[in-house]
């Protein structure tokens, strides 16, 4: 461990290099404006600069593009609370609370916290990398399809039963979900189901199309509905708003503490973020005393997943590095980036190209440091958005909408597709049906459903599978007591109010 | 269909048929998922089970909770309003306009459409003048077309008139 | 026994005409961006080889205009083919493929076929190679298939990239070698499958060097043997003294089974002769260049170009061979 520490200070000494630093301002800039920017995801960012790169020692070029990775990471949380569109899958469920709080006017409160949050994520997860980068690689490995959907399904059952919606209601929205991501291709059989000779429903429903259409377009709706303006609008745009939020921020130290964990956590494990962000959400709501206004607009609310989000992104980078398995269309374009560079991802880069590796985790620290800086003056700016009037910003919203559709696939069926989650957002959240879980079941049901079927594959058949090793064990024992807990919870409730009378 | 009847205030669609028909919507769609699981098989074979056999249950499921759902719809106060008709106009004013202009994409590409969906917003409902509102509908898809198509190299659709330019 | 000669044949024949007739001066040149249509996901050997491809065009300023790299990975590759076979006669378009060109129509009833679209060149050829985890005892093909053979039906555990295409292709054609069963398990990219074979989730993999050889490098994984009938001429040291011509072919081993996966170039139809040329002529400059060199050391691709009348008949052998593969394999739509 000792070693480590030396070969941080080293990798300090490279990152810290005038020209780096200058690499990480410019790259953490482009970053945010691909985030912003609808169809501009990280993985394009990276992919359109790559070549610009080559020039460039492999560690300024590997700052640069990853600092465009955490400006992009930044930049979508800024649609996501602005206007309720989420660019990435780990930035929805900052959505639930994050632009409630912009319509309630506070935009700047809800950036903040947002991007605090996601600093306090990454730094404290690039702090768990420096410690025990080697037995996080280990651990990673232990990773079969068991435990795969092991970790699904506890992120499933620590998200469900959270709403106050009629439960058939809420099971309804969650298989909505699941039956939209079962359409296309089937991976483990390599059938197509569910397309009835469709050749535009070969590729499925993307996560994209539904969340902007479901929440982009159906928020739109809702809008013109209530009238005309957009209810943010008074908001006075006060830049001392950054130092007023972080004076309130210490208060949810326990809520970040336990987000970092749980987003660590699922990043080492091959899950990833947007698991991370609805579980680590879920639960702040269960524990928090505030969880009943959770989704009117609650601080917590914001700084949960977005905690969550971020350390998990920023611990997944490990798992990629030593075995050469990208987490994410990102992290496969940047390893496709170090290839060209002549370096090899797997478990020799640690031993061959330390200077690289610890180059880049001291980039981690830096990095993070000067994207809030550089993202926090940002906030006046993107809150005072909202003060635009309605009827200026919605056809332009729209445009974004339809874009950002049309970009995940180059596939203009996708934009109608995106229309028609858009009116069947608005019905579904005037009818009550919450959409937390759909969104939720269309990002993970695809993953959840293959993990399932390949532990079965490997055990011929037996569900034993899941029970079959302490880790897999442990995992789906905490899942099952997440899953029954309001159940269990309720019975407590009942049996507490039923004994005074 | 852009102006509905106009009533009274306190008229409109009723909430208890609006659960009803969003029932009926997902009854419907189990139905689809159900028949288009059958086509693929959804037993449990040797080797764990078939490309049919989850979305068979999910669409049993969505179906077995729509009846669930449309029973309690029926329960729900019949007086109760989904929205008041004043407020349906008001949606409808941004959705018709709205699903032309994704109707329209696939035949005129995306820059034309934009142009005119923000022109008609800004001019109709937002009454502002000619100056302004030609800044914005003109401004916004230049500016997508210089940073995603010029700088970022994402191509975006186009129609005859972009093809007439030569872009 | 199995030996997929038409792979075979046509990579011994086109070996070393990799220099190709010059064609008179490309009189057409791109006007605009050129889509580079991928029909995998981000990460896997196309995507990596075509993103390799953008890279070294840009960096050589191989073309007046720029190359964008877009994944269209529906329906195991499907949807990106259908585009390009829907986009007639546009020049500015052009498709990586892999195996999946003959096993998507095959196997899911896709409507198309590679004679749908209009062949430029052949890149390369991808190699397979028998994986098994370092930490098991098996140092040889013989010991493993030896193994096999002594355990029931279905013990043993292959992990590859999808289903019904190449990697179950392979394994099918590998059961039949040595008359045993394994149980396939499909996973959704060939990085993941490395590691999954490094966790010792699955007991052996098919992955091309590529995917592996990073593992290898670090002592995680053992190649076994590569399934083409010569071994492969890369002697740089990889582990130890062992560099990829150390591997035996797995038909010296007594598993006779071949196969090689196109790395090839594709058109919409309707193009003319003079745009095909241009990209012909384009992709013979990347050749050269010492990055693609690299690239085919470090994957220890078998680097045959072939273009025009060639092409075409290598195509068609290898179509009839897939057809023959899947039909044996039970893998063809409908059944």
């Amino acid at each position: 461990m000792f070693d480590n520490f030396i070969n941080l200070y080293h990798g300090f000494a490279i990152a810290s290099d005038p020209f780096n630093i200058l690499l990480m301002a410019v790259g953490i800039l482009l970053g945010v404006i691909i985030g912003v920017l609808p169809g501009l995801g990280g993985a394009n960012g990276v992919a359109i600069l790559l070549p610009l790169t080559f020039s460039m020692s492999p560690t300024s070029a590997i700052i640069l593009l990853t600092c465009i990775y955490w400006g992009a990471l930044f930049g979508g949380a800024i649609t996501s609370v602005l206007f309720n569109i989420p660019g990435e899958p780990w930035s929805v469920a900052t959505t639930f609370d994050g632009h409630p709080m912009a319509r309630n006017g506070k935009a700047g409160e809800a950036l903040t916290a947002a991007f605090t949050s996601s600093f306090v994520g990454a730094f404290v997860a690039v702090i768990m990398i420096t410690l025990i980068a080697p037995l996080v690689a280990r651990f990673a490995l232990q990773f079969g399809p068991a435990e795969k959907f092991a970790v699904y399904f506890l992120a499933f059952a620590s998200f469900v039963g959270m709403s106050k919606e009629p439960p058939a209601k809420t099971i309804v929205s969650m298989m909505i979900g699941f039956a939209l991501a079962a359409v296309g291709l089937d991976m483990v059989t390599g059938q197509l189901r569910l397309t009835f000779g469709s050749e535009e429903l070969l590729n499925g429903f993307d996560f994209l199309i539904a969340v902007i259409g479901l929440f982009g377009i159906g928020e739109i709706l809702l809008t013109m509905e209530e009238g005309l303006e957009f209810r943010g609008k008074a908001a006075k745009i006060d830049p001392k708003v950054v130092l007023k939020t972080w004076a309130t921020l210490p208060r949810y130290w326990a809520t970040s503490l336990r987000s970092c964990i749980i987003g660590c956590w699922m990043g080492i494990t091959p899950a990833g973020a947007t698991p991370a962000s609805f579980m680590a959400y879920g639960i702040a709501k269960r524990v928090s005393k505030n969880g009943k206004n959770f989704g009117n607009g609650e601080i917590e609310g914001v700084i949960a997943p977005e905690t969550a989000a971020h350390a998990a992104g920023t611990s997944a980078m490990l798992p990629m590095l030593a075995l050469g398995v990208p987490g994410s269309p990102t992290a496969a374009v940047l390893l496709g980036g170090l290839l060209i560079w002549g370096l090899q991802p797997g478990p020799m880069l640690f031993v061959e190209q330390s200077e690289f590796v610890w180059g880049l985790i001291a980039s981690m620290y830096l990095g993070n440091v000067v994207g809030l800086l550089l993202v926090l003056t940002t906030v006046p700016l993107f809150a005072s958005i909202l003060r635009i009037p309605f009827s200026i910003i919605a056809p332009v919203i729209l445009v974004i909408c339809a874009i950002g559709a049309y970009t995940v696939n180059n596939n203009v069926f996708d934009v109608l597709m995106m229309m028609v989650f858009g009116v069947l957002g608005y019905l579904l959240k005037k009818t009550s049906y919450p959409l937390a879980p759909l969104v939720l079941a269309i990002v993970l049901g695809d993953s959840a459903e293959e993990a399932f079927r390949q532990s079965l594959l490997g055990s011929g058949g037996s569900l034993g599978v899941f029970f079959s090793n302490p880790l897999v064990s442990t995992i789906m024992v905490l899942g099952l007591v997440a899953g029954l807990w309001p159940l269990i919870s309720n019975a407590i409730g009942r049996f507490r109010v039923a004994q005074p009378a | 269909m852009a102006h509905p009847p106009h009533g009274a205030p306190g008229s409109g669609p009723t909430q208890r048929n609006a659960e009803l028909g969003t029932a009926l919507l997902t009854l419907l769609f189990g139905g689809i998922v159900i028949y288009g699981s059958l086509l693929v098989g959804v037993g449990w074979s040797s080797d764990g089970p078939q490309a049919g056999f989850f979305p068979f249950y999910v669409g049993l499921v969505i179906a077995g909770c729509s009846i669930i759902n449309l029973v309690q719809a029926l329960r729900v106060d019949p007086t109760e309003l989904f929205a008041e008709w004043g407020q349906m106009s008001q949606v409808l004013k941004v959705l018709i306009p709205a699903t032309i202009y994704v109707i329209l994409i696939p035949y005129l590409g995306i820059y034309v459409p934009s142009f005119l969906l923000i022109t008609l917003f800004m001019i109709w409902l937002g009454k502002y003048g000619w100056p302004l509102t030609l800044a914005v509908a003109i401004g916004v898809p230049v500016f997508f077309f210089l940073t995603l198509e010029r700088w970022f190299l994402i191509p975006l659709p186009k129609g005859p008139i972009e093809a007439m330019l030569g872009l | 026994m199995n030996i997929f000669n038409a792979f075979g044949l046509g990579a011994i024949t086109a070996l070393g005409i990799t220099a190709m007739s010059l064609q008179p001066a490309a009189a057409w040149e791109p006007t605009k961006p050129v889509e580079f249509i991928v029909p995998a996901g981000t990460g896997g050997g196309a995507d990596q080889m075509a993103r390799t491809l953008q890279g070294i065009i840009a960096k050589h300023s191989l073309m007046s205009t720029q190359l964008v790299v877009i994944n269209k990975s529906g329906g195991a590759g499907g949807e990106g083919f259908l585009d390009v076979k829907n986009s007639k006669a546009n020049p500015h378009k052009i498709v990586i493929t892999l195996s999946n060109l003959f096993t998507t129509p095959l196997a899911t009833g896709i409507p198309f076929n590679w004679k749908d679209l209009t062949p430029v060149a052949m890149l390369a050829l991808d190699e397979f190679v028998l994986w098994v985890n370092a930490e098991k005892p098996y140092k040889t093909a013989q010991e493993y298939v030896t193994a096999i053979k002594a355990a029931p039906d279905g013990t043993f555990k292959m992990g590859g990239t999808g289903s019904k295409q190449e990697d179950q292709i392979i394994t099918v054609a590998f059961e039949k070698a040595i008359g045993k069963k394994l149980t396939y398990i499909p996973y959704k990219g060939g990085g993941e499958v490395a590691v999954q074979l490094v966790g010792g989730h699955v007991d052996s993999t098919v992955n091309n060097p590529i995917e592996a050889v990073s593992q290898w490098r670090g002592d995680k994984v053992r190649p076994l043997c590569v399934f083409d009938d010569k071994t492969l001429p890369y002697t740089d040291k990889i582990l130890g003294d062992l560099s990829w011509s150390s591997v035996p072919t797995c038909k010296s081993a007594g598993v006779d089974v071949e196969y090689l996966m196109l790395r090839g170039i594709f058109m919409p139809p309707g193009v003319s002769a003079e745009q095909v040329a241009y990209f012909v002529d384009l992709f013979k400059k990347v050749r050269e260049t010492p990055e693609w060199q690299q690239l085919m050391k470090d994957g220890a691709f078998n680097p045959t170009f072939m273009a025009g009348p060639e092409f075409v008949s290598w195509l068609e052998g290898s179509e009839k061979n897939h057809k023959a593969l899947m039909q044996e394999a039970g893998f063809i739509a409908g059944n």
